[in-house]
């Protein structure tokens, strides 16, 4: 049952993506768009699996994956921890909850050129600014999930003569560990957001975002960049998809007890 | 065993200040099994968790075996009512169970021995490698008394432990409550508002009176045992024992008869 629905829906969005692309397809070719200002969809897809054996366009998209892994990583390895202390520590999160309230808002696109002057490497200051836009939602699920975990499944452990840290450790954490895995999922497509960003305008010798703005000074570059741009949709997609079925793996008993309190 | 000396606990302060519990005071011998009947809003279960150490009361004072209870003693466990909260949904039945015992410095072979023993004694040994949630209500409070058997706990203190279960599975949980008491040296202090399973668990039945919490009546059940869902509930001296806590429960007046 739940399949078939999942299913259909796949069957949904193929039918959707298809009709999009029929239409630019027709548009162009029924001279309505000028193929100079958006080449044909066909163009665009063949462009696009031509890149799949360009071996320096798969560098670049080497290049960016690993910023978005190691800075992803570094996120998870500093904002859990900092989430959990935040959220179990109200004085603590009280003295810092100001200085998170300023430092949120700020466009991370437009720490891009601090973190150029910051960051001689261009890895360091890719990473650098992953960090800063993913750690957003790792520490807000966090410090949300702690506020949520069951004070009854704390004080039975407490009962049994547990200390606050062993209850920290195995209620509070495993209890936050779907809201932390949420959080994670969305940082990973502001981080490939990220990544690509500071490409574009950082510069450096390798990237999906340097690969873009290479071809813009090429005569056929368009295309290519539009293939590019595809291809860092794809990814988004497919990291997304990636982590939707770790999360439902490892927390089945999150969406399986939800379901039974229904 | 347990020593509960004018016992009292004010939530909050000011105008706003709740007197929960108002001067208790109950001595609980080794191995007894005493019901604490109340209305609701007569501070049990304030009572159960300043035992439990998980509250420090305003005043007043617990020994356990001697002992001033001033954090969780060691030698205690609880029995929650909501049971589906207080066992974790991230772990198997069986690592539920052997959970608590890492406090006890069992290694995990030990710890595995002791929990597949307690849901044995539940019968729930076929359920050790499910979830709770796969469950169903009475399973899973059977989860939690085993959890508690398994720590081996001189005190077991049980909150209204069949207060979310249906009638029939209710009957069940107190005869295994009954069956198990005898498997170890166990003292319960079990909190309930259900009048007639106070006096059928019951060696003694302490009644609360209404706000602040005070002692309102201390009764004996001699009733023969083993106790028997049928027999038991039709025997003269359980009729007229509920009566007695009923009336004690509602705030009258002890009838003359039964004081004697």
């Amino acid at each position: 049952m739940i399949s078939s629905v999942a299913g259909s829906r796949v069957l949904c969005g193929a039918l959707g993506v298809a009709g999009l692309l029929a239409a630019a397809e027709l548009a162009g070719r029924a001279g309505l768009v000028d193929p100079a200002v958006l080449p044909l969809a066909s163009t665009i897809l063949a462009r696009t699996v031509e890149l799949a054996t360009d071996g320096e366009f798969l560098a670049d998209v080497a290049a960016t994956m690993q910023a978005w892994a190691l800075g992803l990583l570094l996120t998870v390895a500093v904002t859990v921890p900092a989430g959990l202390a935040l959220g179990s520590l109200p004085r603590v999160e009280a003295a810092v909850r100001p200085l998170i309230e300023f430092l949120r808002p700020i466009p991370s696109v437009a720490l891009i050129p601090l973190a150029i002057l910051l960051f001689p490497d261009r890895l360091d200051m890719k990473i650098a600014v992953i960090f800063y836009a993913s750690c957003w939602p790792v520490l807000i699920n966090t410090m949300y999930g702690l506020l949520e975990v069951d004070p009854v499944a704390k004080e039975t452990l407490r009962s049994f003569g547990f200390g606050p840290l062993a209850v920290l450790w195995r209620v509070s954490l495993p209890s936050t560990a779907p809201f932390i895995a949420t959080g994670v999922r969305l940082a990973a497509g502001v981080a490939l957001i990220l990544a690509i960003s500071a490409e574009l305008i950082g510069g450096g010798s390798s990237g999906i975002g340097t690969y873009v703005v290479e071809a813009g000074s090429s005569f056929d570059g368009l295309e290519y960049i539009l293939a590019a741009t595809v291809w860092a949709g794809m990814l988004g997609i497919v990291t997304n998809s990636l982590f939707i079925g770790a999360e439902r793996r490892l927390f089945r008993w999150h969406t399986a007890r939800a379901e039974g309190a229904r | 065993m347990l020593e509960i000396s004018n016992l009292s606990h004010t939530y909050g302060s000011g105008p706003s200040a709740h007197t929960a519990l108002g001067g208790i005071d109950l001595s609980v011998a080794e191995g007894e099994l005493v019901c604490i009947v109340g209305p609701s809003g007569c501070g049990k279960s304030t009572l159960l968790r300043s035992v439990a150490g998980l509250i420090t009361p305003t005043g007043g004072r617990i020994l356990l075996k001697g002992v001033p209870v001033n954090q969780t003693p060691d030698d205690l466990a609880v029995v929650f009512q909501d049971y589906s909260r207080s066992l974790f949904p991230w772990m198997s039945v069986a690592d539920n169970v052997s959970l608590p015992l890492r406090r006890r410095g069992q290694d995990k072979r030990q710890r595995r021995e002791s929990a597949m023993d307690a849901l044995e004694q539940v019968g729930l040994a076929d359920a050790a490698a499910k979830y709770p949630w796969q469950l169903s209500g009475g399973m899973q409070q059977r989860v939690s008394i085993a959890r508690a058997l398994a720590y081996r706990p001189s005190l077991l203190l049980m909150d209204e432990p069949f207060g979310s279960v249906d009638a029939q599975t209710r009957e069940d949980l107190e005869d295994l409550t009954l069956r198990v008491r005898g498997h170890h040296n166990m003292t319960i202090l079990l909190i309930t508002h259900d009048i007639d399973e106070s006096v059928y668990v019951g060696d003694r039945v302490v009644v609360l009176s209404k706000s602040p919490g005070g002692i309102a009546g201390d009764l004996r059940v001699g009733l023969p045992g083993p106790r028997d869902q049928i027999t038991t509930r039709e025997h003269p001296e359980f009729v007229r024992l509920r009566a007695e806590v009923g009336r004690l429960v509602r705030g009258m007046r002890s009838h003359p008869a039964a004081a004697s």
